[in-house]
């Protein structure tokens, strides 16, 4: 008999603790000059550096330093003047030297914050979700386990170790514990992660790919009783690869303890893997006895101590907040709350905001990417920013349709034309003939054509039976192809009968 | 020619009366005809030494201008990684490993010109002094083959002392350059702690280990210290500013109005009567060349031996954790089944010696939680009292001096059962490192109750490494003159030599 969700939140009080580890896009790792691009032949991005020969020592990326710095900004935190690196110490086979150079006890940035929201039926709720450090770490390798049931390195036949991500610079951001969302602990946790994300994105510090590992998130969940003081057994779950998934695995952890606790039972502190499929966890490493990593000052480092002025530099690049861009932009646009969900969750507003900078109405920028382009990239299964329409061509399709040269049924095909990479809009209009038959004499001939066939018809309208226009007006655009801007095209053809054009 | 300094050998070869290829072969004879009794050398590289000194040769004939020690021989400690030549670091764990990669002291040489000979014997990961840790046997000291060289650097300074190489690396982490030179009568420098790269030095203890010249003479130790000295974007500790001017202040030796302070806790009790009468004898030379000699204590020292043996264990339990058979070495118990940790443990049991999982054990105990400050950070507060002494020591004196080593050259296998008795060898060297200043040996006569030598150390400040050329060079120079000739001249003959 499982519980439903509402059982749980009736009882208990969720508490979150999040962990995002972000790999920054440098161009070369943490600590030597290797490549950091992603999906590279085995083992041909390394050096005696990240592959831990002996001899070789570690210099840092002062690129991956400027990044976390300002990832700490962004997330209010005080930057450390003083930071170090540790050596983690522990054996596995992915790992080089058998220890991870990170830094321990001295990170980069402490104590900041960020304030998320979510849309519930009450209305928008905010939530602030405190930050309690941002610290430098280099990547593993990977392992991959051949044989056995598991893919775990027990019980396989052999494994194959690729070491292109080892060193690859990771910011590993750790809140602390957040309490106080109730039932709204799965949202607050993917909305966090999301504007987090986002963050990241606008400082262009990393590729923030959670399907490809650049942004991996491990949520700590535990559950007490409403009302009490102390905490819970936490469980901290990993392999939390998109944001839905961050939402579902709080979700199913909650559950999950709230029935062990009904039934009496303790959770285990251990780590446990999200199963993508099920939605549900299963039981990894138990972290019961806490492992001793040994750490200690690394002694191939010297600190770091970030100028104060240098700092302030960044500062002053600081982009935007997220949240507060949104906001600007929904209202500079006029757009209503649901469209502008739409345009967030379609990804569409960097596109948006680029195309209205050319000069498109933002309205007619957003419905062109939101319908077309966005119904394009579902089709082909890519984001909209992958077609190979740029917010310029869009920019000149919305020009092209404000002033008459297009109508909006041709401006389709342009688009069309141009996703299919068939050229830049002039060009799809030229090969396709797409322009509007403007030539207003040609249109005159066109109407006296048709008027000619449909003598009653006109008639009809003559005598003030205006919705019979209709029929001309088809009839002339049928003769042009489509071609024609039909609003002139009516315009025309009453004048010419004798009747008001408005 | 063998028994020259290697400036002399660099002379003649300017002037063209000897050839690099000539002086090459010359000491690859010599290697051949005396290494069985010495056992300095680990590898011997004589195609890529023959091929240097042919390169280095015809650079001269077609004009080049080439450096001060281009074409001269040299013998590289084993710690050092060479592109393409066997590197063990005297383990067993590395046996049959060519490394891919050059450490920059290796490149600053071969664009030097230096001839490197090959690979010198040393004790396992740098870990001992007297070289009885080598998992390949240990180096007899050619004054007496029955006594060890020194260590862990034992088969550079021997390979000097037996004329098999004018030059060579060491590498110094509690002493293993200096002491080395001090039980074979000849020069060791152990520089500044970042004035010479360890990019490539294979780490015993990252924050102690420094590499630094060896040779039979101090103008000799400062022209190779010039060529290996120097900022390197591949070692983020390597200071960042100019080299000290080591070679100029080894040809003036000028040490009037200078003041050397003798370290009063580095003397007296426990050092043997020889290496002390030796001593004061050195320092009543150095007051006749101009220099004021005055007393300075060190109260701290004495505590310099038990934080030196928590700070080097535990830095090398995490420096050595990379040798598990998964990327280069040796792998052992790979067999069908075998798990990827019991091939990891099995290698590891297999492939360090005693003495290395001694300090592995010992370093890892030191950094477990709930004992890491006890031992790892009362350590590190010793070593900032250490610094403190030294500082104040600097506030009296130029430079700083004792001997180098508490007695000669001991016999091979006489302390090799008891770890503490071989860890005193290093009680007036340790302290060097652990302040990251510079040190340096020069021999300074034999002891009269054994005729073995003595060595006398010099102490500098951070990047003043150039004091201790001044006076070591004027201290040379007086004993020379007494002497008549190098102490090596006295080295009983090798039977199979020419
Ligand atoms: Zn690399």
């Amino acid at each position: 008999m499982s519980l439903t969700y509402e059982d749980v939140i009736a009882k208990y009080e969720p508490v979150l603790g999040l962990e995002v580890h972000v790999e920054l896009n440098t161009h070369s790792k943490m600590f030597c000059g290797c490549s950091t691009i992603f999906g590279g032949e085995p083992n041909t991005q390394t050096c005696p550096v990240c592959l831990g020969m002996p001899g070789a020592l570690p210099v840092v990326n002062e690129k991956a330093i400027e990044s976390s710095i300002l990832i700490g900004l962004a997330l209010n935190c005080s930057i450390a003047p003083f930071s170090r690196f540790s050596r983690k110490n522990y054996f596995y086979p992915d790992m080089p030297k058998n220890f991870q150079i990170s830094q321990y006890d001295e990170p980069i940035c402490v104590n900041g914050y960020l304030d998320v929201e979510i849309d519930t039926d009450e209305g928008i709720k905010k939530f602030r979700v405190e930050i309690e450090r941002v610290h430098m770490e280099e990547d593993t390798g990977k392992s991959l386990h051949v044989g056995g049931a598991t893919g775990r390195i027990h019980g396989a036949d052999y494994s194959l170790l690729d070491y292109n991500r080892a060193g690859i610079p990771l910011v590993e951001i750790v809140t602390k514990i957040v309490p106080g969302t109730g039932k709204y602990a799965p949202e607050v946790a993917k909305a966090y992660v999301a504007e987090l994300r986002d963050i990241l994105r606008s400082l262009g510090v990393s590729d923030v790919r959670m399907e490809q590992g650049s942004l991996r998130c491990d949520a700590n969940v535990s559950l007490r009783l409403i009302g009490a003081e102390t905490l819970g057994t936490r469980s901290e779950t990993k392999n939390v690869n998109s944001l839905r998934s961050v939402e579902r695995a709080v979700r199913g952890e909650m559950i999950r303890h709230a029935e062990l606790l009904n039934k009496g039972e303790r959770v285990v502190q251990e780590t446990r893997h999200f199963q993508e499929e099920s939605g549900l966890t299963r039981s990894g490493r138990s972290k019961e006895q806490a492992e001793d990593y040994r750490y200690f000052p690394e002694p191939d480092l010297v600190p770091v101590a970030p100028d104060a002025a240098w700092i302030e530099t960044l500062r002053a690049t600081l982009p935007e907040q997220p949240t507060l861009r949104r906001k600007r932009l929904q209202t500079e646009w006029s757009v209503p709350d649901k469209e502008m969900a739409a345009m967030i969750n379609a990804d569409a507003l960097d596109i948006v905001e680029a195309t209205v900078k050319l000069g498109a109405d933002p309205t007619r920028a957003r419905g062109w990417w939101i319908g077309e382009s966005s119904r394009f990239a579902k089709e082909q299964g890519i984001t909209i920013a992958d077609l190979s329409i740029s917010p310029t061509d869009v920019a000149q399709i919305v020009a092209l349709v404000a002033n008459g040269e297009l109508t909006d049924k041709l401006a389709r095909q342009v688009v069309e034309g141009v996703i299919a990479g068939e050229g830049a809009p002039a060009s799809v209009i030229e090969s396709r003939g797409l322009k509007v038959v403007s030539d207003e004499s040609a249109l005159m001939a066109a109407i006296e054509r048709a008027i000619a066939a449909q003598p009653e018809t006109a008639e009809k309208i003559r005598n003030g039976h205006i919705p019979a226009a209709g029929a001309l007006i088809g009839a002339v655009m049928k003769e042009t192809k489509g071609q024609a801007d039909a609003a002139r095209v009516r315009e025309l053809l009453l004048g010419h009968l004798g009747q008001p054009t408005t | 020619m063998i028994t020259h300094a290697a400036h002399e050998m660099a002379s003649a070869m300017q002037a063209g009366e000897i050839t690099s290829v000539e002086l090459t072969q010359a000491h690859l004879d010599r290697i051949s005809a005396v290494d069985s009794q010495v056992h300095a050398f680990l590898h011997v590289d004589t195609e890529g030494a023959l091929s240097q000194a042919k390169s280095v040769d015809d650079a001269r004939a077609r004009g080049e201008k080439v450096g001060p020690l281009a074409g001269v021989p040299l013998a590289l400690k084993d710690v050092m990684v060479q592109k393409g030549i066997p590197t063990t670091a005297g383990s067993k764990i590395l046996e049959g490993w060519r490394p891919p990669y050059d450490a920059t002291v290796v490149s600053k040489m071969k664009s030097a010109g230096i001839v490197i000979l090959g690979k010198t014997n040393m004790d396992e990961f740098a870990m001992g002094s007297s070289t009885e840790n080598s998992a390949y046997g240990p180096t007899h000291n050619p004054w007496d083959l029955t006594r060890i060289p020194g260590g862990s650097g034992g088969g550079s300074s021997a390979s000097l002392a037996a004329f098999q190489a004018p030059l060579a690396i060491g590498t110094d982490t509690g002493g293993s350059i200096r002491q080395p030179a001090a039980v074979t009568g000849t020069v060791g420098v152990k520089p500044t702690y970042g004035g010479v790269s360890r990019y490539g030095l294979i780490a015993f203890s990252s924050s102690l280990d420094q590499a630094g010249p060896c040779a039979r003479t101090v103008l000799d130790a400062a022209l190779l210290h010039e060529v290996i000295a120097g900022h390197d974007i591949h070692d983020a500790t390597s200071i960042d500013a100019p080299v000290p001017q080591v070679v100029q202040a080894a040809r003036s030796g000028d040490v009037k109005g200078m003041k050397i302070g003798v370290v009063k806790e580095l003397n007296g009790d426990g050092y043997q009567a020889g290496v002390r009468s030796r001593f004061e004898e050195s320092l009543e030379l150095l007051a006749k060349a101009g220099a004021e000699i005055v007393e300075v204590s060190c109260p701290n020292f004495e505590y310099a031996l038990a934080a030196y043996y928590l700070i080097a264990p535990s830095e090398c339990s995490s420096n050595l954790a990379r040798f598990d058979a998964m990327r280069y070495g040796i792998r052992v118990g790979d067999e069908d089944g075998a798990s990827a940790e019991s091939v990891m443990n099995l290698t590891r049991e297999v492939g360090f010696g005693r003495e290395v999982k001694r300090r592995i054990i010992l370093g890892t105990y030191a950094l477990s939680s709930g004992y890491f400050d006890a031992y790892y950070g009362s350590a590190q507060k010793v070593r900032t009292l250490i610094m403190q002494d030294f500082n104040s020591a600097f506030g009296k004196a130029d430079v700083l001096v004792s001997p180098t080593c508490p007695t000669t050259a001991f016999k091979i296998g006489e302390k090799a059962n008891d770890p503490l008795a071989m860890y005193l060898n290093d009680i007036a060297t340790i302290p060097v490192n652990m302040a990251g200043i510079g040190g340096m040996s020069l021999p300074c006569g034999l002891a009269p109750e054994d005729g073995l030598p003595v060595g006398f150390q010099v102490m500098a400040p951070a990047m003043q490494d150039q004091r201790m050329y001044s006076v070591g060079a004027a201290l040379e120079a007086s004993l020379l003159s007494q002497w008549g000739a190098p102490l090596l001249s006295q080295i009983p003959a090798l039977a199979g030599a020419k």
